[in-house]
């Protein structure tokens, strides 16, 4: 019995998306659980799962094309009958009507489907390789296997990985090319210009000595990595930074709505992924209520969840303070833009050592620029620069045992 | 200087260096041993130091169990490494356990000739280190090369335990080269890397190090780059050498003379899948003996051993993999 592929709603206000990309193609072989399709919406890209197992039989929206939520986008002749339909999304509320012979311009003979290559259309691989590919970010089914069967080796992924462009080359077929943006893009680009028309944006500069942490990093890098099976990087010591600071400065956790400043109680952390279509901003829900353990594992498995694309809708929003991380490539600092309905943001730039002068002498220090920008309509300055010089002396001043 | 002789000048430093040093075993005395490893001994530490025993290896283990408990330091020689099953109960419930049950050290050697490739037939050829690697308590040692062969004799010796060493017979007479007059030890528990290579991690010991190496010389014309390391001891093993072999080359071959089932290749693979799983690029191939006893006709034992050219076969099938 066919079963039914529908675009799902990823979020309560969510009217439409993009299917980006078939994991599938016509007549190969799915199982139930096993992703299908990937989307884009206004809020989130993801994986979606099929619903069913069996035989993708029928492709009704092409990759790129936009449907409203809960369009058909596909059906599945799942042999495993009835325990096939159980497993239709909840939106059947819209698909109440019986399917109207999907295959009316597709005979459904055998012949006409064609066959699922060897092995269900899997790449093959290594423990090693899928490793590596997870490390970089690498989809598998884009490197060509050299080994027995096909199988990726180590030789192959590291060869593809040494001849990843850094940008993606145009083909310029005239002076100019023109490309849609992607739903992504379109959401980044109306919110940024939203929130320059909409908030007083203001930036305040400060420099601020990292050595000790780098040393307590050196130190205990290690065993903490050791102990929790994960690598202690710089987010979390700014995260659990910033939100002492916010506690001694409530406003910078607030938001303005018409005439009023609506403070917030709990601190839900914004941290800024960069991913390979664009950026994306999970939260860290109540970062004040969670140890520096607990923040270092969310900011490792929501990072992690942003470029696999596995984020859960919920997961992005409701955001009262942002951090984002220019730095990684070089940059000393930027002056980023608030995420409305927040009303500041905070920016790392790189940690390097510099020549600083200390006791009249010149030492050699690891520093950072870290950058408020806040919205002047509520916040003054010297209110940002209190802000500031909390978060700095936190920062110079860690707390070891925290750790 | 050949690899028997290398044993000879380890044993012959030791007996200088530590009055409670002495040897036992089977015509080890007048006759020099059966393959000559204690030649001129007797003359020089006389028959208190070089004692010749019955043929009782039950006999020999005992007697070398006991005067360790009573202070001295035995070297006790297995005419064949073959025969040591007759001294198995004292090795493995005696010596093995002493220490651990009631306190005192049992610190003995014993030594002898095993493996394969001489035409000896099924008695005189086993590669039975694998009795001794399953029981605790014991260190069980194998050297490939002359230099090891004496360093690892004197480290044995000076060691507390009850120490297994396993010599080859193949590689008596044919291992040659220059060994350091001087007073060295290689230390117990420490594998050796024998040739450096990017490919493949060919993970062995005893004779078949040199399998391994004449391997890689072959492969080597054809661009394929195998790293050789010789655990020189087997228990306990170098599992830190064998993990930084298997990460470098994510593809391993383990090698040796002995039969397949319950080898030391079984329990490097397990290491190798529990700690090392993701570093993995292909399956972990075993290149061993079959599952039968050593044959005697000439043609037979040939097909039995492994040899370079399988490690050969194996290695560009692993390649391709």
């Amino acid at each position: 019995m066919p079963t039914k592929v529908i675009m799902p709603q990823m979020g309560e206000s969510i009217a439409e998306g993009t299917v980006v990309k078939w994991l599938k193609k016509v007549g190969e072989r799915v199982e139930r659980d096993e992703p299908l399709f990937e989307i884009s919406t206004d809020k989130v890209d993801a994986e979606i799962p099929s619903p069913a197992s069996g035989v993708l039989t029928q492709v009704l929206v092409k990759e790129n094309e936009t449907v409203a939520v809960n369009a058909v986008v596909a059906w599945i002749d799942g042999e495993g009958a009835g325990e096939a339909v159980a497993t239709v999304p909840a939106a059947s509320a819209v698909a109440t009507t019986p399917p109207a012979a999907p295959a009316a311009a597709e005979p459904r003979a055998d012949a006409e489907v064609e066959p699922p290559p060897a092995a269900g259309g899997k790449t093959r691989s290594s423990p090693l390789v899928r490793r590596i590919a997870q490390e970089h970010h690498v989809d598998l089914s884009q490197v060509k296997g050299t080994g027995l069967g096909g199988r990726i080796s180590k030789k192959d992924i590291l060869a593809h990985l040494s001849q990843a462009p850094a940008a993606a080359a145009i083909d310029f077929a005239g002076p100019t090319h023109v490309v849609a943006m992607t739903p992504m893009r379109r959401q980044i680009a109306e919110h940024m210009a939203l929130s320059k028309r909409t908030s007083a944006h203001v930036s305040t500069v400060f420099e601020v000595e990292m050595t000790r942490i780098v040393e307590v990093m050196a130190r205990s890098g290690e065993e903490f990595e050791r102990r929790h099976g994960l690598k202690l990087t710089y987010t979390p010591f700014f995260v659990r930074a910033a939100v002492e600071a916010i506690k001694a400065f409530p406003i910078v956790n607030s938001s303005v709505e018409g005439t009023n400043i609506v403070y917030k109680r709990d601190v839900n952390m914004g941290i800024a992924v960069a991913i390979e279509t664009g950026l994306i901003v999970p939260v860290i829900k109540h970062a004040d209520e969670k140890s520096f353990l607990g923040i270092a594992r969310a900011v490792k498995d929501l990072a992690e969840r942003a470029r696999t694309k596995h984020l859960n809708v919920d997961e992005v929003q409701e955001g009262t303070f942002t951090i984002t991380n220019p730095g990684v490539f070089g940059g000393l600092f930027g002056t980023p833009i608030i995420p409305q309905p927040q009303v500041a943001i905070l920016g790392v730039g790189a940690i390097e050592k510099r020549p600083v002068v200390r006791n009249d002498a010149i030492a050699i220090r690891s520093m950072v620029y870290l950058v408020l920008t806040f919205d002047h309509r509520i916040i003054d300055g010297a209110v940002a620069d209190q802000f500031m010089a909390r978060l700095k002396s936190g920062l110079e001043n860690w707390d070891e045992a925290v750790l | 200087m050949t690899y028997l002789d290398a044993i000879r000048q380890g044993i012959w430093e030791e007996m200088e260096r530590d009055p409670s040093v002495f040897l036992l075993g089977e015509d080890i005395g007048a006759y020099g041993g059966a393959f000559k490893v204690t030649a001129g001994l007797l003359e020089k530490f006389g028959e208190t130091r070089v004692i010749d025993t019955p043929i009782s290896e039950s006999a020999i283990v005992g007697a070398a169990v006991g005067a360790a408990l009573a202070g001295l330091r035995p070297v006790a020689e297995m005419q064949f490494m073959d025969f040591i099953a007759c001294g198995f109960d004292q090795i493995v419930n005696m010596a093995a356990k002493i220490h651990y049950r009631w306190g005192p050290a049992v610190p003995i050697v014993i030594r002898g000739p095993s493996g394969a490739g001489v035409h000896g037939g099924p008695f005189h050829s086993q590669s039975n280190e694998m009795w001794f690697v399953h029981t605790p308590g014991l260190k069980v040692v194998m050297p490939a090369t002359a230099y090891d062969a004496k360093g690892l004799i004197k480290a044995s010796i000076r060691d507390d335990n009850p120490v297994m060493f396993f010599e080859h017979k193949f590689l008596y007479r044919r291992i040659k080269e220059e060994v350091p007059e001087d007073d060295y030890i290689v230390p117990l528990g420490k594998a050796a890397v024998r040739r450096e290579g990017l490919d493949i991690a060919v993970i062995t010991y005893g004779a078949m190090v040199w399998t391994a190496l004449e391997a890689a010389a072959e492969l080597e014309k054809e661009g394929l780059s195998l790293e050789v390391v010789d655990l020189r001891t087997l228990l306990p093993y170098d599992e830190d050498a064998v993990l930084a072999s298997v990460r470098k080359c994510s593809k391993v071959i383990l090698l040796h003379e002995d039969t397949r089932t319950g080898g030391m290749a079984g329990e490097l693979a397990a290491l190798i899948a529990e700690e090392a799983f993701e570093d993995l690029d292909g399956p972990i191939v075993r290149v061993t003996a079959p599952d039968t006893p050593v044959p005697f006709s000439p043609p037979m034992e040939e097909y039995f051993l492994p040899n370079a050219q399988k490690v050969v076969l194996a290695a560009r099938r692993l390649a391709a993999y």
